[in-house]
């Protein structure tokens, strides 16, 4: 099965995982790979420092900052009389205050209005930072059992519902191909299918170093050349052995993404990084 | 203030508070500890305070049952002693609600409070604000003489800084003040869901909602002084010499963005980084030989040889430029460490990790 078969049946791909693991390759390389099925494609970036428009320079990036979506929706629902006797940061804080998980309801409020907008085939969400993920998938659900009724109440069942269908969204999971990667994976996967509820893409294990062992008795005991190999091999083992622990413990499709040397990822880095799933 | 560098085991024998800081999965944690165990080696008692939600810490440490709340000691060689924790935010803000209560009853209205329980533990700036009141709680423990703190990733790490102000922002809140203002007039406290302005609220968020958060800051009032003063010692004790900053990074664009960006917000507060720490370098093993040799397989081993040098030199002099230009001071140390061929997950691993620092 093609495991990118996901990018045409899902509308919205949230990328999710721990930071550092290069969710933000991900979701640029995702978004490349969809544009290339000829997709018409939205990438959404979540309060971070907008870096995904130079990785994508030819590709519509929105930006969406808690903020600034919860000043926009208390002033579509009567509170801008209000805004003006607070300081609009200040009553901004009331609200996200008086009501956890408000902030993270009208951003998934936003993608859903975007999702639904008809413009787009795909939009790709590089996810909430950290381990806060699921927190704020779970906002609709931890939203619904506190407050009854109310136009954030409507807000948040309709978010509940374009979570809980995979045609509308689904998830994409990052890890690396190291131990406390892959056991946090593992949780987060399990947290998100049974507490939030949410359909599971295809798990994108980066930064694989997959080439071939080598034969170190080609060179002699305690020389750079075997030493070098002996790292070499250590790491590749050690790649091959979590990407297998963690197809054994997620039954979800592995794409994976192959070490990049250097640290400067380009837009033509993303473009050889999708030709690698186009290839596979 | 000196300009030459320091190094971070000078660093490790002047402070009294070490503060580890940089974005997810470059390894802060296992610096943290590796950190504590040299610390232990020095004949200090040090203590490593974890609030990273993933619990790596007791991977590394081999703590079987995981860490607490309490200090768990580490059995680690040297004079000194190994200690750590993992933060328990809602159970370090309920003892701060006891501390600071004017009485039981106070207490009791406060730790019952529906909005409390619900918030206490995730609201946006709590857990930044206990961890540094938990700091500021080792600091003065006698069984300690160093708090290294592992912080939590970049965004969440600059609110820890921040946290002092921020318990004060929410004193300072509005809402609040709004709610407070009639109680210090001494005035009886007036029906406030009645006031136009909360109904309105009311209306968007769900009424029962803000009648908790209402009650949970009526019944806070009064604690605001011995809340700030508490504020202003944390910020003082970061603020002084004996507060040291170590950057942790891996060689790669974004962590070390993440990493300058707080080293940024450092500076912003009249704090500087002391040291920086490089993880998961790729390492060199010497000189190739002077061509290549033939045969297949030793021909493989001399390109991965090359590779790997050309790997870590690209690596090392993006990461420096990097560094300069995002605004580490020059001269900052910068140590280098390299990948280890598998996983840090035990205690012997993590004396390689140590000796790596600092050997």
């Amino acid at each position: 099965m093609d495991p990118l078969q996901f990018l045409t049946t899902a509308r919205v791909a949230v990328v999710a995982g721990k930071g550092g693991v290069g969710k933000t390759t991900v979701t640029a390389v995702l978004a490349r790979a969809a544009i290339r099925r000829g997709l018409r494609v939205l990438v959404v970036e979540l309060d971070g420092k907008p870096s995904l428009a130079r990785l994508l320079p030819d590709v519509e990036v929105q930006q969406l900052s808690a903020t600034a979506a919860l000043a926009e929706y208390l002033d579509s629902h009567g509170l801008s009389r209000v805004t003006k006797r607070l300081a609009s940061r200040g009553i901004i804080d009331v609200v996200a205050t008086a009501s956890p998980g408000i902030d993270d309801i009208v951003v998934l409020g936003k993608i859903k209005q975007l999702e639904r907008s008809g413009l787009y085939d795909l939009v790709v969400v590089d996810g909430p930072a950290a381990g806060h993920a699921i927190t704020f998938l779970l906002a609709a659900k931890s939203l619904l059992a506190t407050v009854r009724g109310g136009p954030i109440a409507s807000q948040a069942t309709e978010v509940a519902a374009m979570l809980a269908d995979p045609t509308r969204c689904q998830v994409v999971l990052v890890t690396l191909p190291e131990a406390t990667p892959v056991n946090e994976a593992v949780e987060t996967a399990y947290a998100l299918e049974e507490r939030v509820g949410v359909h599971l893409g295809p798990i994108v294990i980066n930064a694989v170093d997959a080439g071939p062992l080598l034969d170190v008795d080609a060179a002699p005991v305690d020389s750079p050349l075997r030493l070098a190999a002996e790292f070499r091999n250590a790491r590749r083992a050690l790649h091959h052995a979590e990407c297998r622990r963690l197809g054994e413990e997620l039954a979800l499709p592995q794409l994976q993404l192959p070490i990049v040397a250097g640290s400067q990822l380009s837009a033509a880095g993303v473009d050889a990084l999708a030709d690698e799933w186009a290839a596979s | 203030m000196t300009t030459s560098p320091v190094s971070l085991a000078a660093h490790l024998a002047a402070a009294e508070v070490l503060v580890c800081c940089g974005s997810g999965g470059v390894g802060k944690t296992t610096s943290a500890a590796a950190l504590g165990m040299h610390a232990a080696l020095l004949g200090r008692r040090a203590v490593v305070v974890t609030i990273d939600p993933a619990k790596r810490l007791a991977d590394a440490l081999g703590v079987p049952g995981g860490l607490d709340n309490e200090p768990i000691r580490i059995d680690v060689p040297g004079d000194g002693e190994l200690w750590a924790l993992m933060l328990d935010t809602a159970t370090t803000f309920d003892g701060l609600v006891r501390a600071n209560a004017a009485d039981e009853e106070q207490a009791a209205r406060i730790l019952a409070n529906g909005f409390y329980r619900n918030v206490a533990g995730s609201l946006s700036g709590t857990q930044e604000y206990m961890a540094a009141e938990r700091l500021h709680a080792l600091h003065n423990d006698p069984r300690f003489d160093l708090v290294i703190v592992d912080t939590p990733p970049t965004r969440n790490a600059l609110d820890f800084l921040d946290a002092p102000g921020t318990i004060a922002k929410f004193i300072d809140h509005p809402l609040f003040k709004l709610l407070m203002m009639p109680t210090r007039r001494g005035m009886k406290v007036l029906n406030i869901a009645a006031q136009p302005l909360l109904r309105t609220i009311g209306k968007v968020v769900g009424g029962d909602v803000l009648a908790d958060a209402v009650a949970f800051f009526q019944a806070f009032g009064g604690m605001e002084t011995g809340f700030r003063q508490r504020a202003d010692d944390v910020m003082a004790l970061l603020h002084s010499d004996v507060t040291r900053f170590v950057l942790v990074a891996s060689p790669r664009d974004d962590t070390i963005e993440e990493a300058c960006y707080f080293a940024g917000r450092l500076a912003d507060s009249n704090l500087s980084v002391g040291a920086v720490v490089m993880n998961r370098c790729t390492p060199t093993f010497g000189e190739p030989p002077a061509r290549r040799p033939r045969g297949a397989a030793a021909g493989a081993l001399y390109d991965n040889l090359v590779e790997l040098r050309t790997m870590a030199a690209t690596e090392r002099s993006q990461a420096a430029a990097l560094l300069e230009i995002r605004g580490v001071p020059a001269g900052t140390e910068t140590t280098w460490v390299p990948t280890l061929p598998g996983d840090v997950h035990t205690l012997a691993a993590l004396t390689t990790i140590r000796g790596l620092l600092f050997d």
